[in-house]
């Protein structure tokens, strides 16, 4: 373990990284009031007369030891991640990235009413574009929709789609239905008419358990059980045919780990030889479609005690394409940032991870 | 090669199976429209009893939510892990190239083309007891090993 960490060490001061990208940084809105500059009078007024405070989800839940790295609480108790100066200092500068694409996890998919979280989805993104996008050429950001209704989702892409700060579309793991189902479909299709991969992360609140087996009772079984929901959001993509009918469609898993792939794969390969006549259009091996079609972040990393094991999981997935840097910006899961990579890898599979898998997916 | 005389031809109607034993082998003829296939009944992946399957058609899909359904009873299934076999050929859909099931050559011959030349041995049936009596005036399914 100490031999790891000196190792990686010493790479980080003798490489001169250049042009790496962060797939996964945080921004917050700092109060809900931020966005009224950006939102219709209606719904301006509707949030003022209804008194609702916040949009800001407990993905994250202040004072738990994983929320906020040192230094990214602000001294005025706006949320980690709500003021770039900081997020500049803190995210950008060490990695020298040349880009980062942020992630706003503010919860429009948890209102009910659609026309208010569609409303709020496109102020969010007008903040974001005005706020963040214009004010930082190194930054790139995700489209937030409300996925609660996928035809206004869609118009939501189609509205950004041409501009250039937005190169992702940004759905929660925690989904109302698995994000095969044609119901989505919509979505997949105005993300493919621009180039934008679909990201999906970590969380979500939709009044499902975020257990396949009920509700957990600690933050702990919450945060653990999310790579089940990625799991069950790969099997269903792939089932339903997603990928044959949006061949172009690319999905990037956010914080969802990865070393429980290749077992899925396996899983899923052996399973479909017998039961592929329910999904003709799945005429591959699921996991040559996963290998085409799915990339992840790799923070928070799974990390074994032993970075060689690491290794053999990238091995055993049998692509070096699919892993994307990500730091998961103000998210605590390392001390140093030069940890945010694995140990030991080898150099070409770490410029891979550092940018030319992002390159390849993005379009900068 | 060897010619054996596996049943009467009206013996294993359109669309039905007989899976027969034979120099030491088990093997299922098929009756498809009215040709005869026949195919090792032992599943290359597993070494199950692939004869005894589910026969049925091959469904494929252009684009989810679309079917085309063709070659209805010519796909059998293993009955351990499902994996399609074509009937015809032998080959198996999820791994056309490495997985295959031997098939046989098994045609339809007149009784009094069996009787005559010397060279045809007839063997004993799948009726084990006894030798398979062949009449001039009726057709057979002949397998070639």
């Amino acid at each position: 373990m100490d031999d790891a960490i000196t190792l990686k060490s010493e790479n980080f001061r003798n490489e001169a990284r250049t042009g790496v990208i962060d797939c996964d940084v945080h921004n917050a809105v700092p109060s809900i009031q931020a966005l009224f500059p950006y939102l219709e009078d209606r719904w301006r007024d509707y949030v003022v007369e209804h008194g609702i405070k916040s949009l800001e989800p407990n993905y994250y839940p202040r004072g738990t030891p994983l929320s906020a790295r040192p230094g990214s609480e602000l001294p005025n108790g706006h949320p980690p991640g709500s003021n770039l100066d900081v997020l500049r200092q803190q995210a950008l500068d060490p990695w020298n990235v040349q880009y980062a694409i942020l992630n706003c996890l503010y919860g429009v998919q948890m209102i009910h009413n659609e026309d208010w979280a569609a409303a709020m989805a496109r102020a969010v993104n007008d903040w974001q574009n005005a706020e963040w996008l214009e004010k930082e050429p190194r930054l790139r950001a995700s489209i937030v929709v409300a996925s609660q209704n996928p035809e206004q989702a869609a118009e939501e892409i189609h509205r950004l789609g041409e501009h250039p700060g937005f190169v992702q579309v940004l759905l929660m793991v925690h989904s109302e239905m698995p994000y095969g189902k044609k119901h989505y479909w919509p979505i997949y299709e105005a993300a493919q008419q621009y180039g934008l991969p679909i990201g999906i992360h970590a969380g979500g609140v939709t009044g499902y358990p975020t257990m396949p087996v009920g509700w957990p009772s600690y933050y702990l079984e919450d945060y653990v059980s999310q790579s089940q929901a990625f799991q069950s959001q790969i099997v269903s993509l792939v089932s339903e045919g997603v990928f044959k009918k949006f061949p172009q469609l690319r999905v990037v898993l956010i914080e969802s780990g990865f070393t429980w792939l290749p077992s899925l794969m396996w899983r899923f390969d052996k399973n479909w030889k017998g039961l592929r006549r329910e999904v003709p259009w799945v005429n591959r091996l699921p996991s040559e479609i996963i290998k085409e079609h799915i990339r992840l972040t790799i923070q928070p990393l799974d990390e074994s005690p032993k970075p060689e094991h690491l290794l053999e999981t990238i091995e055993q997935i049998r692509s070096e394409d699919m892993l994307l840097f990500s730091t998961d910006y103000p998210h605590w899961h390392f001390d140093k940032n030069e940890e945010a990579l694995p140990a030991k890898l080898p150099p070409r599979l770490e410029k891979k991870i550092l940018s030319e898998n992002a390159r390849s997916v993005y379009r900068f | 090669m060897q010619k054996y005389v596996v049943a009467t031809a009206d013996e294993i109607p359109p669309g039905q199976r007989k899976i027969i034993k034979i120099a030491g082998k088990s093997i299922g003829i098929f009756n498809i429209n009215g040709e005869f296939f026949a195919i090792r009944n032992r599943c290359p992946h597993g070494g199950a009893p692939l004869c005894e399957g589910v026969l049925s058609g091959f469904v494929q899909s252009p684009v989810p939510g679309e079917y085309t359904y063709t070659r209805k009873g010519e796909i059998i299934r293993c009955p351990w892990h499902q994996w399609e076999f074509d009937v015809k050929t032998g080959q198996s859909w999820v791994d056309p190239v490495k997985t295959r099931v031997r098939s046989y050559e098994a045609k339809i011959e007149q009784g009094c083309s069996l009787v005559n030349p010397a060279e045809i041995e007839l063997e004993k049936g799948p009726f084990a007891a006894e030798t398979f009596s062949v009449s001039l005036d009726k057709d057979y399914v002949v397998l070639e090993i």
